[in-house]
């Protein structure tokens, strides 16, 4: 009982280890350097990540309320990988930060959160592992404390994501009265469709929708990604945002698999209004993170859509796709990252004739966006395309066109700032940056995953061997 | 023989070029890579005619097969007939004119040879494919390359040129996408499967096919300048380097030809049938209007664009007929094309390098200062109109003969249409050529112009040898691509009602 407690919840584990550190260091007032707390907490995520792929093992703990198996063990690495990956890249921005092992707690805390909410097998479990990792977000976006817009930025995000959680909480509550069980296999044996079912369903995914930002539930995601210190929105972005929708896929496959002909049109609306609404909306910004804000909007809608081919190559594409794309928007946050705490410009003008001065990250930022864009040979391309096929097994093809047609809208907006890096002339472009090791590393990282993980077919092999 | 070797090879010269920045070093790499291809086609090409079992028999020789991913059923498997060796050899002969062409390409020579050879390998990678969805994949590689060449080398409005042609492109490419998709989960055999061959055993339903068919239909028409998706072309070529105007022309406006020959009617015979009349209609008004609007152009490149609507116009015209001689003819009607086009786009170039202007009527008299490539000019304006004995007589030749052979009344009148614009072209062919090569000398500065360098010469020699060999001896590449359409016709003809 005890060796299975250690080795089921070893990366949690491995998470508190870093958060107790923190605080008796905080707590011991030791005066550490930055960087030192900054590599010690990227060597213990290295050993997580190292620990979760080497024993492999299933099982269930905590009354059958915690479960784990090595897909939800590769879900966390691939969230862990995300988030050193982030680490690495605010090097620049926590090396002069008066509150760098805070923000460590933080971060650590909410990915601590997401762990619990991967291997639950209840609801309750559930929205406990949602509420730890969206409160230390909220704080996190709110992290640059003399900037006003991030205030307001974190004040959206509280109230817009209390409003979700409520929701939830109130589709959790029906549940429980409908079915009398909060967890997940007696739900999935109890509900029929009726009528209060399917209204129970409706709140969940509406606090669902408003995590993943689907619009209509999109309306707070633009401006607190514009408003919050840019490791945050690239951790907002892609692991938040990565950890909800592989719970999403659970619970919609798992627990309402019965309901699957219902929540389809539902899928199917949410979709097309997400891929529109995103994409229309990203060609008109100006501002880096915003656009990336609106992109993300986007690519939601194109998971969205592979989601709603209920087939083990819809849960498999879901994953694969997540995977490619923590790599490619991380390139992309990278360099702007770097771009803003160098110069502290976000604009896409600025970004004209970028290639002249810095040949080396203006590519990086266009084999991340042509990944985005899902252009071969990058691995978006394969990511958006297996979504694409996935959800063209149920024989929909209205909804696979307007897909496809996205994409050319996606594509667009994309170009616009390769065209502006590339093409257009600047009598005074950005000077060169000077890259630190650690972002370098990160940036590294990225690319080598764009290219490799689509090309080399390992890693769907992988995750398809181990949904099926 | 290893097919691969053709991805292999310009994706190697590709990753050789990046360590090196001086532009000697990258243009002798880039030159060595593409005289290699040649070599390698060239190698292929003989090994293919030694071996009667699979020059004679149609199907695909070579073949080798690759699970890429193999939960989805998606192979890299390649195989090559008659057609695709002459689609390579076009390839090989175009990118190494291209490489010659740019010898002195100061602005960012690295990347623009880097992005010439991913383009080639993507060329060679779609030709070989026998499994639609890594077609596919070279398809939509060779887009953004497009993109690059055009914004960054380009001249005129090259931003707008360059967004136009690569959103055009990749919405045709969505398109193929839908059609393959379609052809993936519905084809008979109940399996999912990108196998062309398997998916030509197995073919959809008539209803389905008549469904499909014009996502693949159009979307491949896209890159051939279906009419009314040719608006890229005209932009897109004229802005472009001239290294990158050849290779759109010459080699990527095939894709699109080759993958309907392939993909569409091969896979969709029925529908192809049924679609006939449509696609007849379409190419016709290509053909017409493609030739109309080249009269009013003055620009020597908007010229070539817009001729290049009118000619491909036969590629799809052949193919839509059905009948084996059209089809042949269209085949032939791409090499040829491609190979007049990009010796068209070199010796533009040539003109442009040193008169510094594209204006027909800002020219005059070349012929006396710089006879070398005046008479490459006038080769390739006569490979244009159709002058017996160059390439392009042979294959309107035969795409009109093949037409003929369709007794359909539409049919008929369509080919009676078509055939005007022999006329057509005609008359902006020899009005350029006698305005610019002909007449007096414009300027008195004309007399100090060196006649071509021995790198534009080598490029032009290639072409218009390979022209000529077509022109002239035509039973050659007939006698290589007869099996690969024979075997498309075997699947096409048995169907038809």
């Amino acid at each position: 009982m005890v060796q299975d407690f250690f080795l089921l919840m070893r990366s949690e584990l491995m998470l508190i280890l870093i958060i107790f550190g923190l605080l008796f260091l905080k707590l011991g007032n030791a005066r550490l350097k930055n960087e030192t707390v900054m590599n010690m907490v990227n060597v213990v995520l290295i050993a997580t990540l190292a620990m979760g792929f080497l024993v492999k093992d299933t099982g269930m703990i905590f009354g059958n309320m915690f479960h784990t198996t090595d897909l939800i063990r590769l879900e966390k690495n691939i969230l862990t990988l995300g988030t050193l990956i982030i680490s690495l890249q605010s090097y620049q921005w926590l090396k002069a930060h008066k509150h760098a092992m805070e923000f460590y707690l933080l971060l650590i805390s909410t990915l601590l959160g997401m762990f619990f909410m991967l291997s639950s097998a209840n609801l309750l479990m559930f929205y406990l592992g949602l509420e730890l990792s969206t409160i230390p977000l909220a704080a996190m976006v709110n992290f640059d404390l003399h900037k006003k817009q991030s205030s307001e930025a974190a004040f959206k995000m509280i109230v817009s994501s209390a409003f979700s959680s409520a929701l939830l909480l109130m589709g959790i509550s029906w549940m429980y009265g409908i079915v009398g069980s909060v967890s997940y296999s007696a739900i999935a044996a109890a509900i029929s469709g009726s009528p209060l079912e399917i209204l129970a369903f409706v709140m969940i995914l509406a606090g669902f929708g408003f995590k993943i930002s689907a619009v209509p539930f999109h309306l707070w995601t633009a401006d607190v990604y514009e408003g919050a210190p840019i490791p945050v929105t690239s951790y907002l972005s892609v692991i938040s945002k990565g950890a909800i929708l592989f719970v999403f896929i659970t619970v919609l496959y798992s627990v309402f698999r019965s309901m699957g002909d219902t929540w389809y049109y539902m899928l199917y609306i949410l979709a097309v209004a997400t891929m529109l609404i995103g994409n229309l909306f990203a060609m008109r910004q100006q501002n880096m993170k915003r656009f990336l804000a609106f992109s993300s909007i986007a690519q939601v809608g194109f998971i969205l859509v592979g989601i709603s081919g209920q087939s083990v190559a819809s849960s498999t594409s879901l994953i694969f796709f997540v995977l490619i794309y923590i790599f490619s928007n991380l390139a992309a946050f990278g360099v702007v990252s770097l771009v803003s705490s160098a110069y502290g410009k976000e604009k896409m003008d600025d970004y004209k004739g970028f290639y002249q001065t810095n040949p080396l990250l203006a590519w990086t930022l266009a084999i991340a966006l042509f990944s985005l864009a899902g252009i071969p040979p990058t691995a978006g391309f394969f990511g958006k395309f297996f979504l694409i096929l996935a959800g063209a097994a149920k024989g929909n093809w209205l909804l696979i066109t307007i897909a496809a047609l996205n994409m050319i809208i996606s594509l667009y907006y994309y170009l616009r700032v390769v065209k502006a890096m590339f093409m257009d002339h600047n009598a005074a472009p950005l000077e060169k940056i000077n890259t630190p090791l650690s972002p370098k590393i990160a940036l590294i990282i990225c690319i080598v995953g764009i290219l490799i993980t689509g090309l080399y077919s390992g890693a769907y092999d992988y995750i398809y061997q181990l949904v099926s | 023989m290893n097919l691969n070797w053709l991805i292999v090879l310009p994706v190697v010269s590709a990753l050789a070029i990046l360590p090196f920045s001086q532009l000697k070093q990258v243009r002798s790499i880039a030159a060595i890579g593409a005289t290699l291809q040649l070599l390698l086609s060239c190698v292929l090409l003989y090994v293919f005619m030694q071996d009667p079992a699979s020059s004679m028999s149609g199907s695909m020789a070579f073949e080798s097969s690759y699970a890429w991913y193999k939960p989805l059923h998606i192979y890299h498997s390649v195989g090559v007939d008659g057609i695709s060796i002459a689609m390579i050899m076009l390839t090989a002969i175009v990118v190494l004119a291209g490489v010659l062409i740019s010898w002195n390409m100061e602005k960012m020579s690295r990347e623009f040879f880097f992005l010439l050879m991913l383009l080639s390998a993507g060329a060679y990678g779609y030709f070989i494919s026998t499994d639609v969805f890594t077609m596919f994949f070279f398809l939509e590689l060779a887009v953004v390359p497009k993109f690059l060449l055009i914004g960054i080398w380009g001249s005129g409005k090259k931003e707008y040129s360059a967004t136009k042609l690569v959103l055009m492109l990749m919405g045709a490419s969505a398109l193929v996408f839908i059609g393959l998709a379609g052809l993936y989960f519905n084809n008979a055999s109940g399996n999912l499967s990108f196998n062309m061959s398997e998916l030509a055993a197995n073919p959809l339903s008539v209803e389905q096919q008549k469904f499909f068919f014009p996502f693949a239909f159009i979307g491949f028409g896209v890159f051939t300048a279906l009419f009314p998706f040719h608006t890229w072309v005209p932009d897109g070529h004229s802005s472009a380097p001239t290294a990158a105007s050849m290779f759109l022309a010459g080699i990527s406006m095939k894709l699109g030809g080759y993958g309907i020959l392939r993909v569409a009617t091969t896979i969709m015979p029925e529908a192809a049938h049924y679609y006939s009349p449509y696609i007849i209609v379409l190419s016709a008004i290509a053909i017409l209007y493609g030739s109309f609007a080249t009269m009013m152009q003055t620009d020597l490149k908007y010229i070539n664009a817009y001729s290049s609507v009118s000619h491909t116009g036969f590629v799809l015209f052949g193919i839509g007929m059905l009948t084996k001689t059209a089809i042949a003819g269209a085949v032939i009607q791409m090499v040829s094309h491609g190979l007049m086009t990009a010796l068209f786009f070199a010796v533009i170039g040539m003109v442009y390098e040193r008169t510094h202007t594209r204006m027909v009527d800002k020219m005059g008299g070349l012929l006396k200062t710089i006879p070398f490539i005046s008479t490459v000019f006038m080769i390739a304006g006569l490979t244009s109109l159709g002058l017996p004995g160059f390439s392009g007589f042979v294959a309107e030749m035969m795409v009109f003969i093949g037409s003929w052979e369709n007794g359909g009344t539409l049919h008929r009148v369509a080919t009676i249409a078509a055939t005007a614009s022999i006329v057509v072209t005609a008359v902006y062919i020899l009005r350029a050529i006698g305005k610019v090569i002909m007449g007096p000398v414009e300027h008195e500065a004309y007399f100090e112009f060196k006649d071509a360098r021995w790198n534009e010469k080598t490029a032009a020699i290639i072409l218009v040898a390979a022209i000529l060999v077509i022109g002239i001896t035509p039973f050659l590449i007939n006698h290589l691509i007869t099996p690969g359409t024979e075997a498309i016709m075997g699947k096409i003809t048995p169907l038809s009602p």
